[in-house]
């Protein structure tokens, strides 16, 4: 099973940027530990969120063809917790994208207050490393988009609604 | 984009700061992104990408650090160091580089010192002169 660390797309703009939510629950069990009396989501786990929603944005650009996987945090700087309750943005865009890797700069907000600056670094990797090879398996989504698509599920929507809404007019 | 020697050499320092995390007292011309910077693969590609933003330039695969296809040719390179025809590949490919010492020794283990502050700033200048 894939480890999924974010719970939706609200927008989605291919090759280009994307906003995700996450919502932080006590019923995370890290939290308890993180710390007793007082939890709050480890940072290392915003950047897993940010490089989950940055990479599925990156994976798609090219259809999801390439193994695309973190290759670089380029910065990451935290400026408040988050705490069990929060509902975090994720809102991320591609910087630069190229054959072998691409760059992101995204931001973490919670209710508009900023939260993180997280700016990452993709490789493609069939593309890189002198040609070594990998395993067949795409690692973002295999031939099985439903995750995605079930990631998507109120951006499809949208768009769907926007669409029939033009046709309206 | 009209810009002057020192212009290029500040701004260069600049990306490699933010790329690699050094100080601006360790990007020296002479230092080699490798050995002295610290650079690994992912970091050239960063770098690529930072200053293509920075200079407003496109830089192609290959153009600026072209060490990859070199090392997986067998004409380029025999027994760990670069053939004859190696090096008149890598002198076409890279002449923003200076390669003299090189030459003496052709290890390939030593080809990343050849990316060096200085011939980030030499290959820059050269595009920058060519637009």
């Amino acid at each position: 099973m894939r480890w999924i660390w974010i719970d939706k797309f609200i927008e989605f703009q291919s090759g280009r940027h994307a906003v995700a939510l996450k919502n932080v629950t006590l019923a995370e069990e890290h939290l308890h530990d993180h710390f007793p009396g007082f939890p709050v989501m480890p940072e290392c786990l915003m950047i897993e969120a940010m490089a989950q929603t940055s990479g599925i944005l990156v994976g798609e650009a090219k259809d999801f063809q390439e193994k695309v996987i973190l290759a670089k945090i380029k910065k990451a700087v935290f400026f408040d917790y988050v705490k069990p309750g929060d509902t975090i943005k994720l809102d991320t865009e591609i910087e630069s994208i190229a054959p072998e890797a691409a760059s992101t700069s995204g931001k973490i907000t919670c209710a508009d207050k900023l939260i993180a600056e997280i700016d990452l670094m993709f490789s493609h990797i069939d593309q890189n490393l002198a040609g070594k090879k990998f395993p067949e398996e795409n690692f973002v989504f295999t031939d099985d988009a439903s995750v995605f698509e079930s990631l998507l599920r109120d951006v499809v929507s949208c768009i769907a609604r926007t669409g029939a809404d033009s046709e309206q007019k | 984009m009209a810009m002057d020697r020192d212009e290029i050499i500040q701004q260069v320092q600049e990306v490699l700061i933010d790329a690699l995390g050094v100080d601006d007292d360790e990007v020296t011309a002479k230092a080699t992104l490798m050995g002295d910077l610290g650079a690994e693969s992912i970091d050239f590609l960063d770098i690529v990408f930072r200053l293509e933003k920075a200079f407003e330039i496109k830089i192609p695969r290959e153009e600026l650090f072209p060490a990859e296809n070199l090392m997986n040719n067998p004409e380029f390179v025999q027994n760990g160091k670069l053939t004859e025809k190696g090096l008149a590949e890598l002198r076409e490919k890279m002449p923003h580089t200076d390669i003299t010492a090189f030459v003496d020794d052709p290890d390939i283990n030593k080809l990343g010192d050849l990316f060096t502050v200085d011939a980030i700033v030499n290959y820059v200048e050269g595009k920058l002169n060519a637009a």
